[in-house]
């Protein structure tokens, strides 16, 4: 039979990796058909709102629920004392450390949960909710973490030995009633000599404030427990519901295969919904005692002042270099503000998360890292904000003691940068705090930018713009922002990645139908990724069924095979490998089938596209379609029936993308209103899957990287008032404010993942603070900057002018 | 508490009526009661228009609006923009442009960029930006919610000249 079409043809019908395939998703989303844990209706549903701790540190004295529970339509009001006989009164956190669901006995943070009321709906809830009477007596408060270690303020008195001790935590030894661990990687002692003796050293101090994930839908949960069938169905917004699953058995008593947790539709994530909250728990409490569903889901101020906060770390920096910029040494040590509770979402041996990722991309010879963690009265959290954990922190600061180096050297920044690069012969290349780099050309990316920009060009400019300013010819400063990142992505090897114990493998589970078409699950869960999409692609190019017709399912763990969930830019590296490898398994076999379809030997047909041919005779062959019928309708000796497989993937290695950022930018010092004329973002993800999705992902990172550089942050007051707990103070960029971006790309895969795909989601973040950041600080570099801190909004902008006495 | 008052409301043409609490929210009206789950709560504090609908002719944000205020009220929300067969051709060119990710802004952007387009059928970008400024997206960055809404006026005006 003759082919009738070509096979490039037949690869663009397959719309598989590499293709702008249009997202499957958006049908339903443009048409308002998506399905959020609040779109959740269930006969009979209770609505839960909780009573919340107006103070930052205060013992209750007592709750009277009296009035509350006399108001028509409440159902029931909880409180740790109902909690405590189940033993949920507190629960574990992911880090190791354990957390209040309901205040027991204090409370720790302003908008602590201290009562959760159930009621007929959620206005009868919200009134009932006033009516909850709670006598605090009110105790001093520590909202400074370097006033914290050195307080006899004891915030957590359940870290305490009765004789006053200090007990080891999670991590190790602590210091004071106060401190939670420190993590150390890297050798001090060398590290100090080469810096000692150094030709060139600088130091710096810098704040990376407190900041919010923020996504558009909050966190909820709807839990239903079926009483006759003793089974228990959890909905809520979970990035990793495999492990909510386990959790909540292990906390409910609950076996874990009568328990079913969905994520159903997320609307965003950027590491929110890691975590496990009081919320869902209280759901899950109230549905047992009331026997009907409850749904919880917290308002934009709960969820800022209460639900995984990112960042806060002080973050002390020392590079050395010799007088023509070849980096010899850095140190480096954070005090970590953890708040109230350590609830960092970090895989469980890493307590400051990949902050050891901090010598950046560049070969530096020694290094070491120290990190503090500190109890404070703030809101738990730690999480990772769209990028891979503490990976953020480790390249704002590495970018930024770049950019103070190149000043005390009196050198250009870019030049520093290329000076010390990692060659890309030196890979795979084992950085000084112990991570190996898999693949990179850093030195290829970064020329590529500057051509793009033409930096030698925005210098001359800038250089005559800094002479306009000070002739009196212009108010506006010109900065040119620069960074180049390499992001560690993809926990991770089980070996030395886990989540309370769970190896940070992924999964993924196909079966092709008779028909031809195929459903693969995930154990991973898309908010906003579009998975549904580019894991079809993947399947696509590896079986040879085009992605129209494959289904993907993930976040129902009824169905779903286990897996780590969806954050720290894990789910291509790790479900995307898993999903490329399950797919090989159904090649293998399919190309069984169709040797015996063909009659000749299993080593004599060869896969093509879409079909198995003969070796040197392509005009005999079967197509994928053809064998998945086969593999229903007939007796192969030697095969059982059925085309399925499974592969759970245990990566051998992080994956490591970089790239390259420019950004251009226009300050007026008068008001402080920086002006974005360029962004120039250029990523290395190795293999491209989707370029559409790709370019996507990186104006969103890059949008939320504009906004935790210029402005958005979680500020609290003396009294550890959250001072920007709605969206009025709360910064989210508008259309207004944010720019048109523009994206470029080079490709080095990464080696050791069969796609050689290293993920994406996250670098426009993890590159993007720094470059916004770097771009404020250059324009007043020629003014005697040498570094301020974060957020730049118009008032801190105004005040960088005014305290370089550019106002006189 | 049972001081409810009796709600007339169109909603995307249809006729409905149910009796509400003066102080309940359209948006809990239209989601809770009517079952119009399209729009979205994203702040109730009118600062993130995931709620936004059309209310007698005008862009509203529905968390901003006592059922009260909406009594007798000719609403349109994202279900009643284009059906399954017939997508409106913002909804065409969100989907072409990839101008949504999870999603949870697009009903209220969509509603909003309909209202924007029938303002200002010829809009520059800037136009555009400053029309939807009311509306946050988490997850685009906006350029291909500008692009998507651009190509749809553009196919707007073609098609209007084409009629001509
Ligand atoms: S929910 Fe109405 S504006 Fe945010
Ligand atoms: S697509 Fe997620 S908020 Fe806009």
């Amino acid at each position: 039979m003759k082919d009738e079409i070509t096979r490039d043809e037949r690869v663009a019908n397959l719309k598989g990796m590499g293709c702008s395939r249009k997202r499957v998703e958006d049908s339903r989303f443009t048409q308002g058909k998506g399905n959020y844990v609040d779109d959740i209706k269930l006969p009979g549903m209770l609505h839960g709102d909780f009573v919340r701790s107006p103070y930052a540190h205060a013992r209750v004295k007592s709750i009277n629920i009296d009035a509350a529970m006399a108001l028509p339509g409440v159902v029931a009001v909880l409180t740790a004392k109902d909690l405590e006989p189940l033993n949920l009164h507190w629960m574990p956190t992911l880090a190791g450390d354990k957390q209040m669901v309901l205040a027991d006995g204090k409370v720790l943070f302003q908008g602590q949960e201290v009562a959760f009321v159930v009621a007929n709906d959620r206005y009868i809830a919200a009134d009932a909710v006033e009516l909850v009477e709670v006598d605090y007596e009110e105790l001093e408060v520590i909202v400074d973490p370097f006033k914290s270690l050195q307080s006899d303020v004891v915030l957590r008195e359940d870290m305490v030995a009765e004789d006053g001790s200090v007990p080891n935590g999670a991590h190790g030894p602590r210091k004071h009633p106060n401190h939670i661990f420190t993590w150390e990687a890297g050798e001090e002692e060398a590290t100090n000599q080469v810096i000692d003796n150094a030709e060139v050293v600088a130091t710096e101090e810098m704040y990376y404030h407190r900041t919010h994930p923020c996504p558009l839908e909050t966190c909820g949960s709807v839990a239903s427990m079926d009483k006759v069938n003793g089974k228990l169905t959890l909905w809520g917004t979970f990035q990793a519901p495999h492990v909510v699953r386990t959790v909540a058995s292990l906390l409910s008593g609950i076996e874990e295969h009568n328990i079913r947790v969905v994520s159903p539709d997320i609307g965003g994530g950027f590491g929110n919904k890691v975590g496990v909250y009081p919320g869902y728990v209280c759901s899950i409490v109230a549905s047992i005692v009331t026997g009907v569903p409850v749904k919880w889901v917290e308002d934009r101020m709960e969820n800022l002042m209460s639900t995984a906060f990112a960042r806060d770390y002080w973050m002390k920096g020392k590079i050395s270099a010799t007088k023509d910029g070849k980096i010899t040494g850095l140190h480096c040590h954070v005090t970590a503000d953890h708040g109230a509770f350590d609830a960092c979402a970090d895989p469980t041996k890493f307590p400051a998360g990949f902050m050891n990722i901090c010598t950046g991309s560049y070969d530096i010879p020694v290094a070491y890292l120290g990190v503090d963690g500190v109890y404070t009265n703030k809101a738990p959290g730690g999480v990772s904000y769209r990028c891979s954990f503490r990976v953020t922190e480790a390249v704002y600061f590495i970018e930024r003691m770049i950019e103070v180096l190149a000043i005390e050297l009196n050198m250009d920044p870019a030049e520093l940068r290329s000076i010390n690069f990692i060659k890309k012969e030196q890979f795979p290349y084992t950085a000084a705090l112990g991570w190996e780099y898999d693949s990179g050309d850093y030195q290829t990316a970064w020329d590529k930018a500057l051509v793009a920009v033409d930096y030698k060009g925005l210098r001359e400019e800038q250089a005559q713009r800094v002479e306009d300013f000070k002739a009196g010819k212009t108010r506006k400063v010109m900065g040119i922002g620069l960074s180049f990142f390499t992001e560690i992505v993809g926990a991770g090897p089980v070996k030395n990645c886990d989540i309370l114990g769970m190896g940070m493998f992924d999964s993924c589970e196909i079966r092709i139908h008779p028909t031809g078409s195929a459903v693969a699950r995930l154990g991973t869960i898309s908010q906003g990724q579009g998975h549904a999409t580019t894991f079809a692609q993947i399947l696509a190019t590896e079986i040879g069924l085009s992605a129209e017709s494959i289904t993907i399912e993930e976040g129902d763990t009824d169905t779903a095979p286990y897996g780590l969930g969806t954050y720290g830019s894990r789910s291509t590296p790790v479900a995307g490998a898993a999903a490329a490898m399950a797919g090989r398994k159904i090649r293998a076999k399919a190309q069984m089938i169709a040797a015996y379809l063909l009659e000749v030997h299993d080593n004599d047909v060869e896969f093509d596209v879409d079909r198995f041919v003969v070796k040197g005779s392509p005009e005999q062959f079967k197509t994928m379609k053809e064998v998945a019928y086969a593999a229903y309708n007939q007796a192969i000796p030697g095969l059982e029936p059925g085309l399925e497989a499974v592969s759970y993937y245990d990566p051998p290695n992080m994956t490591y993308p970089f790239g390259a950022y420019v950004c251009v930018m226009d300050i007026d010092v008068d008001t402080g209103v920086p002006e974005i004329r360029r962004f120039y973002a250029l990523d290395d993800c190795g293999t491209r899957i989707n370029p559409m999705v790709i370019d996507g992902q990186i104006h969103g990172g890059l949008t939320e990287a504009l906004a935790v550089a210029l402005g958005q942050e979680i500020a609290y007051d003396d009294m550890g008032n959250v001072k920007t707990g709605t969206l009025m103070d709360f910064f989210l960029p508008t259309a207004w404010e944010v720019p048109n971006y523009e994206t470029d790309f080079t490709v080095t895969p990464s080696p050791h993942h069969p796609i050689g795909a290293k993920g994406v989601g996250e670098s426009p973040h993890v590159g993007g603070v720094p470059c916004f950041s770097n771009a404020v600080q250059d324009a007043f570099r020629p003014f005697g900057n040498r570094h301020t801190n974060m957020p730049h909004d118009h008032w801190r902008i105004w005040q960088t002018a005014n305290d370089l006495g550019m106002h006189d | 508490m049972s001081n409810k008052m009796h709600v007339k409301l169109n909603v995307n043409g249809e006729d409905h009526e149910f009796l509400a609490e003066p102080r309940e929210l359209l948006i809990y009206a239209l989601r809770e009661k009517l079952n119009i789950t399209g729009p979205h709560v994203g702040c109730e504090t009118s600062h993130c228009g995931a709620c936004t609908v059309t209310m007698n002719g005008k862009s509203v944000k529905s968390c901003t609006v006592f059922v009260a205020q909406a009594n007798g009220a000719e609403v349109t929300t994202i279900e009643g923009l284009g059906t399954p067969d017939a997508l409106h051709v913002l909804q065409e060119n969100f989907k072409e442009h990839h101008g949504l990710q999870c999603g949870f802004c697009t009903p209220g952007m969509i509603t909003r960029a309909a209202k924007l387009l029938e303002e200002n059928p010829n809009p520059t970008e800037e136009d555009v930006r400053f029309g939807i400024a009311g509306n946050i997206c988490r997850c685009t960055g906006y350029q291909n919610i500008v692009k998507s809404i651009l190509s749809a006026a553009s196919e707007l005006n073609a098609s209007k000249e084409a009629a001509q």
